[in-house]
């Protein structure tokens, strides 16, 4: 695969994820295959909730870090997957499980990139395991994550 | 293999993906996995991806729509098997 077809594809799937601040946890794509995909998040320092979690001392929460995961993992490489399919319209995504660890903390200002393999992706369902790293190159959380991902148009 | 052991199977596959408050003896011939079962649509996948690997065996979306009960599975399972 070349330089300018993969940047193509990261381009494409970027402009169908059905998210929007401030619940978009993807800045961009560094890498996508079949097999799997990377990502990159900049948690920046405004972010709503570190205003809560935690009083006088922002921490990014860890449900934020596997959404982030998510959103990265499963459903940039579920676009990527489906993208065969024809092009994803009315895109339909749940997640149906995760069972993530988590190893260190993510602060305000973070930069954080998620891997992400896949286990497999079968009848609408994706199953990933996901690993996300700090910029120091850290294991900050892991796990299993899986998702429906349709279209209106295939059920 | 008769229809009776490939029950068996199946109920050993499907008892993994029960929820709570569904217990093993709920499952008969006629349930229907997502009505009846409560099982969900996404564990629903995980139950056919085993049964591909129990019976050795490879479904298609045609029958992953078709599977609504035990008794479904049993049938698809079978054609599948003859069919290979």
């Amino acid at each position: 695969m070349n330089e300018s077809i993969r940047k193509m594809d990261t381009r494409l799937i970027l402009d169908k994820l059905p998210y929007e601040p401030p619940f978009l946890f993807v800045d961009g794509l560094d890498r996508v295959d079949e097999m799997g995909i990377e990502g990159s998040f900049t948690f920046r320092e405004d972010m709503g909730f570190y205003k809560g979690h935690f009083k006088d001392y922002p921490i990014t929460p860890g449900v934020i870090l596997t959404e982030c995961c998510a959103q990265i993992g499963l459903v940039c490489l579920g676009i990527f997957l489906m993208k065969e399919d024809k092009a994803p319209q009315n895109l339909k995504i749940g997640l149906s499980s995760s069972e993530m660890e988590f190893y260190k903390p993510v602060f305000p200002g973070e930069r954080v990139t998620v891997t992400s393999k896949k286990i497999y992706f079968r009848f609408n369902k994706l199953k990933c395991e996901v690993r996300m790293h700090n910029a120091n190159g850290e294991l900050v959380c892991k796990g299993i994550l899986a998702g429906m991902i349709k279209t209106e148009s295939n059920g | 293999m008769g229809n009776d052991a490939k029950y068996e199977q199946l109920k050993d596959i499907i008892k993994i993906y029960l929820p709570e408050d569904v217990s093993v003896d709920h499952i008969t011939p006629e349930s229907n996995f997502l009505e009846e079962l409560n099982i969900n649509s996404a564990n629903l996948i995980d139950i056919v991806l085993d049964v591909e690997d129990v019976f050795d065996i490879q479904l298609e979306n045609e029958d992953m729509d078709q599977m609504q009960t035990v008794n479904d599975a049993i049938e698809i399972i079978n054609k599948k098997i003859s069919d290979k």
